[in-house]
């Protein structure tokens, strides 16, 4: 039951690494940094929406593209 | 934007045995660790093992001429030496050239902006970097060089990836880094003067313009009269477009989510592509000829080009990093459980001769322009600035990405190469010879390669058509490109240990997809990407034309993109209507162009390390940089004025045109006059742009070589490196944090406020 129980946390551990991982690599939890960051950099003054911030990233993109490799 | 301020911040340093803190600021724990301590006895052990472990891996694959020699010691030929090179020669140039200095801050600390400028970890990054550089380049150019034998790329796409395409990777990154993440073409304006600069610039928009038409070119090769690829790989568009609506108005944010659905829907397609390839009105929709493809191709390039980025591009990039990590990782695994055992001989008859089907030419300097990418990829250089030191978190973790990344992508490199090894020698020879040779039947193509000097059993057409038919085509013969032969092998590989020969069809059109997906993924970002440098190149000649600087001017955005459009689609349909066979004769060309850039980005690499007073240390680029330039100007010079016409595109040209005015109506391969007069303007058009990038790329090394000149005589410009800025931000090196390194993470984690965080520096 307990070896059982500490095999089942490691798999839990693995999954939420690999988790966190293809998260920050494709962006999920972009949105939450930016909001962290711009509270702790201006307090007070107003925060995107998700929606928002989303248009903005993009918007980005679309002034200054990114290259792809061969 | 924050802006730096200039003003020396005192350094705290603290010494412990062999460790440094530095501190920036008082009450905050240190941010940057100097760790000299010796190597450790168990380390000396581990990597003396490595060391044995990859000798005998490397005395396998070079001396053991037995029936056959097992993949798996290329395999560990590789990851020994990559781990070696990893640990000694990339920290030999960390120590003697980086010199990071971690109590500085990064771009991305300094002008952390959420959109550009953003600290992230690592391991991430490295993710980023990796899929950013990783592209179809890597997998077709060893491919197309096993026509020499497997021994001469295995050692060029390891110890090249070691010596040269690892540190112009690193340095690089180094140089922009120090720069605010500056682009090539504006360091090399920067450090080498204007001359320099805007024959950087030039080459640039040239090489991209090659490049992004080979790799069409790949994918229409791959795709032509094949309805089942074709009507997967229609399908990605929808699904792409239906990802960017999702995200933009339904679930703004989950990436991941989509991209899972995406690739879902992705796999579906290849799966129902089979079943759409056997009705009639499958055959009529999507078996589509070379020729309606490129044309597809173009119009597809230029929508995607003007078409807002959520819609398309965003999605299809997200689809494509899954795709392109998944499938590689699937690849490694599938090689190390099925051990396949090489087909192909350790040097073949080609190598020598010159007289391979699959590219003119002989070993040097050919082998190391078709592998190009796997081993030292010019256009890395165009990602190692710009895109990746706007995100990293530490000078030191630059050896992890710029260094590391491109060992990765050396591995892939040597995983295609075992793909096209796997194969039978005379099929082989049948899917990468041009139809001008085979004939195009299966029987003309039998007779063709058991005529070539091939060891093992001679091929019938029967066993040509049986191949077609396991992989779901109606024919393989011709099928050039590197594209097929990877997914044959592929198949062969991944059959055997998921799902048996009833799934070697799926494998292979899963295969397929999977390289068309990120060529497509690398044509749509390629051509905003010259469009938008050849708006700022223009804008700069003032006038009515500043009007470009401005990207939301949409006339100019559409004329502009119809511009590079035109260029490499061009190139494209002359790529496919070449009567000689449109990849033997344009990859060259598309390698020259790959190995100049790398030129360029490491004649900028000496010179800065020149100006910092590192001459001596200059050896590090600078073997790799006369090494490279040898090579692609021995090519170019064999392209433009080898008297062999197989070789020279001028003296083809000369031969073409000379039977033409002496009233012949046929020559070689071209069967008639409209052929002899596509071969004639072919060959002026590939011979032309071999003359333009040379002499581009001559400049820039001139120009390198006088400001090196001037510098060691006490002149030249001054470094156009930022002033630092003191960090106060800590992150680790390497990919697995030291004990020091954990400790000191522990006290950044105990502050009462959370203090800088880089992206996804928590795990939760």
């Amino acid at each position: 039951m307990g070896r059982a129980a500490a095999v089942a946390r490691q798999i839990g551990w693995y999954f939420s690494k690999l988790s966190w991982y293809s998260a920050t690599l494709m962006g999920d939890n972009h949105y939450r940094r930016y909001a962290e960051h711009r509270r702790r950099t201006h307090p007070g003054e107003p925060v995107m929406s998700e929606r928002e911030y989303w248009r903005m990233r993009h918007a980005a993109t679309e002034a200054n593209p990114n290259a792809r490799c061969c | 934007m924050a802006t730096p301020t200039a003003a020396p911040t005192e350094r705290i340093k603290e010494q412990d045995g062999d460790v440094t803190y530095i501190r920036t600021e008082k009450d905050l724990p240190p941010v940057a660790i100097i760790d000299r301590s010796p190597i450790t006895t168990r380390h000396k052990i581990i990597f003396g093992i490595i060391a044995l472990l990859g000798a005998i891996a490397w005395a396998v694959i070079a001396f053991f001429r037995g029936e056959t020699v097992n993949a798996v010691w290329f395999v560990i030929a590789a990851v020994c030496t990559y781990v070696i090179g990893f640990r000694f020669y990339a920290r030999l140039i960390e120590l003697k050239i980086v010199r990071p200095r971690d109590d500085n801050a990064t771009p991305a600390e300094v002008f952390e902006n959420d959109t550009d400028y953003m600290p992230t970890d690592r391991r991430v990054l490295f993710g980023h970097h990796f899929a950013a550089i990783a592209g179809a380049g890597p997998l077709v150019g060893p491919v197309l060089a096993m026509q020499m034998g497997y021994l001469p790329g295995t050692i060029w796409i390891i110890i090249g990836a070691v010596f040269a395409g690892c540190v112009q990777d690193y340095l690089v990154l180094w140089v922009s880094t120090r720069r605010r993440g500056r682009s090539l073409g504006q360091m090399v304006r920067d450090e080498l003067g204007a001359v320099g600069g805007a024959a950087a610039i030039i080459g640039i928009i040239t090489i991209m313009t090659i490049l992004l038409a080979v790799l069409a070119l790949v994918v229409v090769q791959a795709l032509a009269q094949s309805p089942w690829g074709v009507f997967s790989i229609a399908m990605t568009i929808p699904i792409a477009i239906f990802m960017g609506i999702y995200l933009r108005f339904l679930r703004p944010g989950r990436v991941s989510e989509v991209s899972l659905i995406g690739v879902s829907l992705l796999l579906l397609a290849v799966v129902s592509g089979g079943w759409v390839a056997e009705t009639a009105w499958g055959e009529s929709w999507f078996g589509l000829s070379a020729v309606t493809l490129g044309w597809c191709l173009i119009v597809y390039g230029f929508a995607a080009s003007v078409l807002p980025v959520w819609l398309l591009l965003a999605p299809r990039d997200y689809l494509s990093t899954f795709m392109k990590v998944g499938t590689i990782a699937l690849l490694a695994i599938g090689i190390l459980i099925a051990r396949p055992v090489m087909q192909a001989p350790a040097v073949s008859e080609f190598a020598t001769s010159g007289t391979g089907p699959v590219f003119a030419g002989s070993l040097f300097p050919f082998l190391f322009i078709t592998i190009a990418c796997g081993a030292l990829s010019g256009f890395h250089s165009l990602i190692s600035s710009g895109t990746t030191p706007k995100m990293l978190e530490k000078e030191s973790q630059m050896r992890l990405i710029g260094y590391g990344g491109m060992l990765t992508e050396s591995f892939v490199g040597i995983m295609a190469l075992i793909t096209a090894a796997i194969l039978n020698q005379h099929l082989y020879f049948t899917l990468n010879a041009p139809a001008a040779s085979t004939g195009g039947t299966a029987a003309t193509a039998a007779e063709y390669v058991n005529n070539l000097p091939l060891s093992g059993d001679p091929i019938t057409a029967e066993q040509i058509e049986q191949a077609a038919r396991d992989v779901g085509e109606q024919s393989i013969v011709s099928r050039t490109g590197g594209a097929p032969t990877l997914a044959i092998g592929m198949s062969e590989v991944l059959h055997r240990v998921f799902g048996g020969a009833g799934l070697k069809a799926f494998w292979y059109h899963f295969a397929i997809m999977f390289e068309a997906l990120f060529i497509l993924t690398t044509v749509d970002a390629g051509t905003r990407v010259a469009r938008f440098m050849l708006s700022d190149g223009l804008s700069n000649l003032g006038g009515p034309l500043r009007k470009l600087r401005d990207p939301s001017w949409r006339v100019g955005v559409w004329v502009c993109s119809l511009a590079v459009v035109a260029l490499w689609g061009s190139v494209l349909l002359m790529g496919i209507t070449d009567p000689l066979g449109g990849i033997n004769t344009l990859f060259p060309l598309f390698g020259i162009a790959n190995q100049l850039l790398a030129a360029i980005a490491l004649t900028l690499v000496s010179v800065v390390v020149v100006k910092k007073g590192y001459l001596k240390w200059l050896w590090i680029p600078g073997i790799p940089l006369l090494w490279d330039l040898t090579v692609t100007l021995t090519a170019s010079w064999q392209k433009i004025f080898s008297g062999d016409p197989k070789v020279g595109y001028w003296t083809q040209h000369f031969q073409y045109r000379n039977a033409l005015d002496s009233g012949k109506t046929s020559i070689g391969s071209a069967k008639n006059v409209d052929q002899m007069e596509a071969v004639i303007r072919n060959t002026f058009i590939q011979g032309t742009l071999s003359i333009l990038f040379a002499l581009m790329v001559i400049i820039v090394f001139a120009t390198g070589l006088i400001m090196v000149m001037r510098v060691l005589r006490g002149g030249g410009t001054p470094l156009t490196e930022d002033e630092p800025v003191a960090s106060t931000l800590f992150a680790p090196s390497g990919l697995i944090p030291t004990k020091t390194e954990r400790e000191v993470q522990k006290q950044w984690d105990a502050l009462p406020q959370s203090h800088a965080r880089s992206v996804g520096t928590s795990a939760n």
